[in-house]
């Protein structure tokens, strides 16, 4: 295991903001996994503090291939991390909105630069990633459509879905968005954590990116085949929006199924307690994303379900 | 006639509003020009709170002058002017981002499709922004080069120091300026100021703009304020100074922005530590300088200011 900086912002009065790239194997560039990109990505700085451990150890005992390299990048954003903010804290800066980059330019978009001219190249790219709405989701590979986008390289990750989704104009300045459109098969990995840490999925996001490798042949590893996931468009799920604000009591999880006209959620008064609002399922099939915060808006998204189909 | 555009509720007794008031003349016909007045989209900009009440006082006083609609919309993302920040505060997200927004999306996506909806019709749209509190910025109006021909005779009637009429950015497309444009609404971008400061001088010189163009499109029966003829940025080229270092900069042209020399001096970054000047800054040309860093506190790759350089 090689750990090298690969750029560091100087500090007024903080130490330096150091991006820290752990390098596994030699010769051609196979892989790079990219951790956090947002100061409260925790799951996600987590899962590959897991993976550069196991990765070490695998190195130690020779089950990186040969003339393959690897390269993982737990965090960019150490400064949002440290002061728990999601954005790069000097100006609110989302970073993940900045890619490619520019060298002559704020830190973000330094940070972009540096970034990306040490992930380009890699055939693959793995960005653990999070939504900005509080919410859990189904572990799933996620990829957009910009010609250059793989479901069936997706499905060797062994989780039970891929997602692939039109980009949006506000997409083309991500880093998964730039590698694609940069020759790197590129696919985000969500689990259902973000600014907490949960072990078991966390565990299969590590078991997920280990048997991809594997499949790619570029670690030697065993572990169990995983799932052959569905591929499902974006557009596809049918969003569940509440229909009045409150606090909010969910019925169903991740993965549960649902059937026509089940009450999937209610909505309780926050100063009565009454049940103000029953939200009933539009459709049969499996929940995909369901709202976590103890309360909820009118009009928010709290559920997004995979219409028709069954466990 | 204040309305409401689009409301949500909150989880806790509490909507959020969106309002816009409505004026057209006595005996209107239905064949009246209408010009939309939008402001507020960032939380932290302020300018067009005092632009918007003067506009309102101004129809309120002489309401015998309109001859045509005006659609007065204060603020789009009322938490974030409540709180002073620019997203909105619950997802820290950029509501310029979302347009032309989803009526079956998120909260936000939603209240910008609503407002979508409730301007088209209107012949011109005026989207008034401050800077953040990061920047300051001399009166301009910002353009994307893909409507530069429909916009252009208005932007150079609008009173602006400055037009600068830039390249298309795919980011750009989520903008309200650049959904309205593609729907059919002309719509002018203008900056000024500094986030979450007021600059009368700006706003007072921006009403006047308004007003022009309302006689101009019919809508306000009144004399012509004298209006100042901007430098186009079309004429010349944009040059961007940055940091080299982190430290703090101290501005040497004070609060002045406008006409500089060539090597006049612009400021200098220090180290309060060491007590020695890290960087100075000199104009690049003969221009103007319409953009000057605010906030003292800077890192290496910061933009301190914009220098337009007359060819």
């Amino acid at each position: 295991m090689r750990r090298e900086v690969i750029f560091s912002v100087e500090g007024l009065y903080r130490e330096s903001n150091d991006i820290i790239g752990y390098t596994f194997g030699h010769g051609e560039k196979a892989a790079c996994i990219v951790g956090a990109m947002r100061g409260n990505e925790l799951q996600q700085l987590y899962i590959c503090s897991q993976l550069i451990k196991t990765l070490k150890n695998l190195e130690e005992h020779g089950a990186i291939s040969h003339n393959k390299e690897i390269m993982v990048v737990p965090t960019v954003n150490q400064y949002g991390v440290n002061v728990e903010k999601r954005f790069w804290p000097i100006d609110n800066v989302d970073i993940n909105r900045c890619f490619p980059g520019q060298t002559d330019a704020d830190a973000p978009k330094q940070i972009a630069k540096a970034l990306f001219d040490n992930v380009r190249g890699y055939s693959y790219g793995i960005q653990f990633a999070s939504f900005y709405m509080p919410g859990d989701f189904i572990p799933h590979v996620r990829m957009m459509e910009t010609g250059f986008q793989s479901p069936s390289l997706a499905n060797l990750f062994g989780l039970q879905y891929v997602v692939t989704r039109k980009p949006k104009p506000m997409d083309t300045v991500t880093l998964n968005y730039n590698w694609q459109m940069n020759g790197t098969n590129a696919f985000s990995i969500y689990t259902n954590a973000t600014d907490n840490v949960d072990e078991k999925s966390a565990r299969q996001a590590v078991s997920a990116v280990l048997r991809f490798l594997t499949r790619m042949g570029i670690v030697k590893y065993n572990n169990h085949s995983g799932y052959i996931a569905s591929v499902i468009e974006e557009h596809e799920l049918m969003p569940v929006k509440s229909d009045t604000a409150g606090f909010y009591r969910r019925l169903k999880e991740p993965g549960d199924p649902v059937y026509h006209g089940d009450v999937i959620a209610q909505v309780i008064d926050p100063y009565e307690g009454e049940v103000i609002s029953d939200i009933l399922s539009p459709t049969d099939g499996i929940i995909f994303f369901a709202h976590t915060a103890p309360m909820v808006m009118e009009n928010a998204v709290v559920y997004k379900i995979i219409r028709r189909m069954h466990e | 006639m204040v309305s409401e555009v689009v409301s949500v509720k909150m989880p806790v007794k509490e909507k959020i509003n969106i309002s816009k008031n409505h004026f057209e003349p006595d005996n209107a016909t239905g064949r009246e020009a209408r010009i939309s007045l939008v402001t507020g989209i960032h939380g932290d900009e302020l300018d067009g709170q005092f632009v918007m009440y003067e506009v309102v006082r101004r129809i309120n006083e002489h309401p015998e002058r309109l001859t045509g609609i005006v659609d007065v919309y204060p603020c789009i993302n009322p938490l974030g002017m409540d709180m002073g920040t620019r997203g909105i505060p619950m997802f820290d997200l950029d509501m310029n981002r979302v347009f032309p927004g989803d009526n079956n999306g998120a909260m936000a996506e939603y209240v910008a499709a609503e407002l979508v909806n409730d301007i088209i019709g209107s012949d011109l749209c005026i989207d008034i922004h401050s800077s953040n509190v990061y920047i300051k910025e001399a009166l301009q109006v910002r353009l994307n080069e893909d409507c530069a021909d429909k916009l252009l005779p208005y932007a150079r009637i609008m009173n602006a120091d400055f037009v600068w009429v830039y390249s298309s950015i795919t980011v750009r497309e989520a903008t309200l300026a650049y959904s309205l444009n593609k729907l059919g609404v002309p719509t002018l971008v203008t900056e000024m100021g500094v986030g979450l400061r007021i600059n009368y001088a700006y706003c007072r010189q921006l009403i006047d703009g308004i007003f022009n163009i309302m006689i101009e499109l019919g809508i306000w029966q009144d004399e012509r304020p004298q209006v100042k003829e901007p430098i186009m940025s079309t004429e010349g080229q944009v040059d961007f100074l940055h940091a080299e270092a982190a430290g703090i900069f101290i501005s040497a042209l004070g609060d002045r922005l406008g006409n500089i020399k060539s090597g006049e001096h612009i400021g200098d970054i220090i180290s309060p530590i060491e007590g020695k000047v890290l960087q100075r800054i000199e104009s690049p040309a003969d221009g103007i300088i319409f953009t000057l860093r605010e906030n003292p506190v800077v890192y290496k790759g910061t933009l301190l200011a914009r220098v337009y350089a007359v060819k």
